[in-house]
């Protein structure tokens, strides 16, 4: 691309054909243009086509033989155990935030004990779910990608290659499995703390009426709820840790690789999070009308 | 002495054709290798020649952009993750860094072959682990320290003892004296000699340092980069014995051995001159 000008490298209009000139650089820079964009959309249709065969990869693995338990537990602890913390901290926070939020629109038109339906419902399908992935892709996602950007610089990867013991299937599957089968488990605490925190806002702090909060808490929330939230979460394990160890295993080398890999594998989760959040959620509702055509009221 | 082992071994390692490229850059261009069993090489040349990469290749790390390599009648890029898996068990690999894993002590780096591969009594994976260790010279105390708080050569010596405690048919040693002091430089020379003669193994040795070159090898490969040759040429600019080595005319192997910048700083001057 260096060769072609750009508009101050250009012949002034005073100087011979120079019009002509100014053509020909403008069909140079939308072909310069042209070009790196179809660079770019290979180049990306190359990195998920590789991150794809990763991903089956991985679940070949998983299905073929089960890591041995010295390298799974870590990693269990790691993702359930020391993660609970922070997501029962934010569930509560966002909880309350909700009552704080909403409080005000549905006191105006009396309907403030309806807040239960409104928070509990909305804690369920969506902020639980999505909050617990979110800190799970911070806190753990980029760990996972630092970790093991920084054995793949250390020839760390290499040396368990050497060894006979497949990179994959010693450090990418425990940490699959962590994230898809415990991060159902941390959406529940995100759940249940932001029901308490939403409950304890509203019920204690503004006043809302216990009864009637929870009245049309029951009315309004069904398992469904529960299911969809639960359901979304094993695809958002799945995806932070997919997108984590690709980072980390494609980590280029450097200090500034693992940096990269690390924010990277963050901000591709987050996407990754809110893409599938979206598709799935549109597959969930077209199921929940499909099984309840008349839906959940409100009023 | 090559003639002998060609004569009396089939070759263990054979390299056809092999081209390796990283984008545009081409690092090998059609190497032909063949490496008997029980001999000792030396892959010598300057950095950026490829000799590292070879080695890669051979283990199947890189896969070659053309040819192929066969180790012992498998080619190594036809087998699948399981097959590739079984087959380095017979590989032995000492990286330049030692890469030993830094979570864990320097006994579960030893054990660690042992522990994915092997089905032992932890009994026996301790006493494994002290005679490797005793081997190369360190005492048992090392055991429970991590890698960080050993010193560069204490942790060659680690690499060496996780690379041999499989019993390995073939070690692969990646600059085993880069960045050590000249007698720690001599230790590991040693180790490697003493590895050889008590186990039967065929050792492929990268390296830049002509002491390793003129003490370890039965047979020393001289390595160009393919961009300081012709296109047709060979990248392999030396095949042979250490006195065969050292008697050579080829004027860039007498500058490599000599240690002679040559007409590199008549490139340095030009490449000044035209900035």
């Amino acid at each position: 691309m260096a060769s072609i000008p750009t508009p101050s490298q250009l012949p002034d209009d005073s100087a011979p054909g120079g019009v002509f000139g100014w053509f020909v650089a403008f069909i140079c820079h939308i072909g310069g243009v042209v070009i790196n964009g179809y660079d770019s959309t290979i180049r990306g249709m190359m990195a998920l086509g590789d991150f794809t065969l990763f991903a089956t990869r991985t679940l070949s693995w998983m299905f073929s033989r089960i890591p041995r338990r010295g390298t799974v537990w870590p990693n269990f602890y790691e993702v359930g155990v020391k993660s609970l913390p922070v997501v029962a901290l934010t569930g509560t926070f966002i909880g309350m935030v909700l009552a704080v939020q909403s409080y005000f629109q549905f006191k105006q038109i009396g309907l403030e004990t309806r807040l239960g339906g409104v928070i509990n419902m909305t804690l369920l399908r969506e902020l639980g779910p999505v909050l617990a992935a979110t800190m799970l892709a911070g806190r753990v996602g980029s760990a996972m990608a630092a970790e093991l950007g920084t054995m793949r610089v250390t020839q760390q990867i290499d040396a368990l290659s050497a060894m006979g013991v497949n990179p994959v299937h010693y450090l990418v599957v425990p940490r699959f499995m962590a994230c898809l089968f415990l991060i159902p488990t941390l959406t529940v605490m995100a759940d249940f703390m932001g029901v308490a925190g939403g409950h304890f806002y509203s019920v204690n702090v503004l006043g809302i009426d216990i009864h009637h909060y929870w009245h049309n808490s029951a009315k309004f929330v069904t398992n469904f709820d529960l299911f969809v939230g639960l359901f979304k979460s094993v695809f958002f394990g799945a995806a932070i840790a997919m997108v984590s160890c690709y980072q980390g295993f494609n980590c280029t080398d450097g200090a500034e690789g693992v940096g990269s890999a690390s924010t990277s594998s963050f901000v591709y989760s987050f996407v990754a999070i809110l893409v599938l959040d979206l598709f799935l959620g549109i597959a969930l509702d077209s199921v929940y009308f499909t099984m309840y055509p008349e839906g959940a009221s409100l009023l | 002495m090559i003639d002998q082992f060609m004569e009396s071994n089939d070759p263990l390692v054979r390299v056809e054709h092999v081209s390796v490229s990283f984008g545009r850059q081409t690092v090998l261009r059609d190497i032909n290798l063949s490496i008997p069993a029980g001999q000792t090489l030396a892959l010598l040349g300057e950095s950026g020649c490829g000799k590292t990469v070879l080695m890669k290749t051979i283990i199947g790390l890189i896969k070659p952009t053309r040819g192929r390599v066969i180790f012992d009648d498998e080619e190594i890029q036809r087998l699948s993750d399981q097959e590739l898996s079984r087959l380095r068990l017979r590989f032995g690999f000492v990286f330049q860094n030692a890469a030993l894993f830094d979570s864990m002590t320097i006994g579960q780096n030893v054990a660690f072959p042992l522990m994915q591969h092997g089905n032992f009594t932890s009994r026996q994976v301790h006493d494994m682990v002290l005679s490797r260790l005793s081997e190369v010279g360190l005492p048992d105390s090392v055991v429970f320290k991590k890698p960080a708080e050993l010193s560069g050569g204490m942790q060659k010596r680690v690499g060496l003892a996780r690379a041999l405690i499989m019993n390995p048919e073939i070690i692969m040693y990646d600059e085993p004296t880069t960045g050590l002091d000249p007698i720690m430089s001599d230790v590991i020379n040693e180790l490697i000699v003493r590895t050889r003669r008590r186990n039967p193994v065929t050792s492929i040795v990268v390296t830049h340092d002509m002491n390793t070159a003129k003490k370890i090898p039965d047979r020393v490969i001289m390595l160009m980069p393919a961009t300081r040759l012709d296109p047709g040429e060979s990248q392999i600019v030396f095949d042979g014995t250490v006195p065969e080595l050292e008697h050579c005319r080829d004027r860039r192997v007498q500058q490599f051995i000599n240690g002679e910048a040559g007409e590199r700083l008549m490139e340095m001057r030009t490449a000044q001159n035209s900035q």
